[in-house]
């Protein structure tokens, strides 16, 4: 196996085990490793950690759906502004440079941090 | 539901998709209080249920990354299809560490990212 491949499933499983724990996603995991290991630019990994949320979520909401425990109408009532949302924010992405969204993540990171400290 | 309970699911929705929009996550920080605050959900069930969204964000952002060429499709989707062993691994750890230390653990894994990403884009 190439080490590149090793380093996305190493991605991959940290971000698996984060968003098992915790119940988010990963974004926050995928983001920085895929700038600080495979060299990424901010945007790229942006991009490429949406792709793979897809999955991840896609995969979670099965399970959890399974179970029992999705309500379909609510999930979509709170869908419809964050897909507004989304479109506003990746078209917003490119109109600051990659430090920016570098700071805007950096931000991210310290807070959900101090969410999880106190 | 009320009016002030719709108003809350579509601001916070909106800011969580800006959110994800931005800087790649899939909103479900925000989502999750949100749904319990504004629609009646438990912690466990607004998990469940922010998925929903998580999905749909992640699905229409890609779609517009991928038209700005921000999306590396096949590192993403290898990501995606392999994140399960994680969740085992997840899920084993939280049978002998208790969720205080797990908690302080993410918490210090992303104050280390911050650093080296704030290093690396010249922020400090």
């Amino acid at each position: 196996m190439s080490s590149r491949l090793l380093r996305l499933a190493a991605i991959a499983t940290a971000a698996g085990a984060f968003s098992g724990l915790f119940g988010v996603g990963g974004g926050t995991i995928i983001v920085p490793l895929l700038v600080l290991w495979l060299g990424y630019g901010q945007k790229e990994a942006t991009g490429t950690s949406l792709a793979a949320i897809i999955v991840i979520g896609l995969l979670a909401a099965v399970a959890q759906a399974v179970y029992g425990n999705v309500d379909l109408w609510k999930g979509l009532l709170i869908a419809a502004p964050a897909v507004a949302g989304v479109i506003t924010g990746t078209a917003l992405q490119q109109r600051i440079s990659e430090r920016g969204v570098a700071l805007a993540f950096v931000v991210l990171l310290v807070a959900s941090a101090a969410v999880l400290i106190f | 539901m009320e009016a002030v309970d719709l108003i809350g699911l579509l601001v916070f929705g909106f800011a969580a998709g800006m959110a994800g929009g931005l800087v790649g996550v899939g909103g479900g920080v925000i989502f999750v209080p949100a749904l319990v605050l504004f629609a009646d959900e438990t912690q466990l069930g607004a998990q469940a249920t922010s998925l929903v969204a998580i999905v749909l964000v992640s699905l229409v952002g890609t779609w517009r990354q991928h038209g700005y060429g921000n999306v590396r499709l096949r590192d993403g989707l290898l990501i995606g299809v392999l994140s399960p062993i994680g969740v085992l691994v997840g899920v084993a750890v939280a049978n002998v560490v208790s969720e205080r230390a797990l908690e302080l653990s993410f918490a210090a894994v992303q104050l280390v990212f911050a650093w080296q990403l704030a290093g690396k884009a010249g922020l400090r």
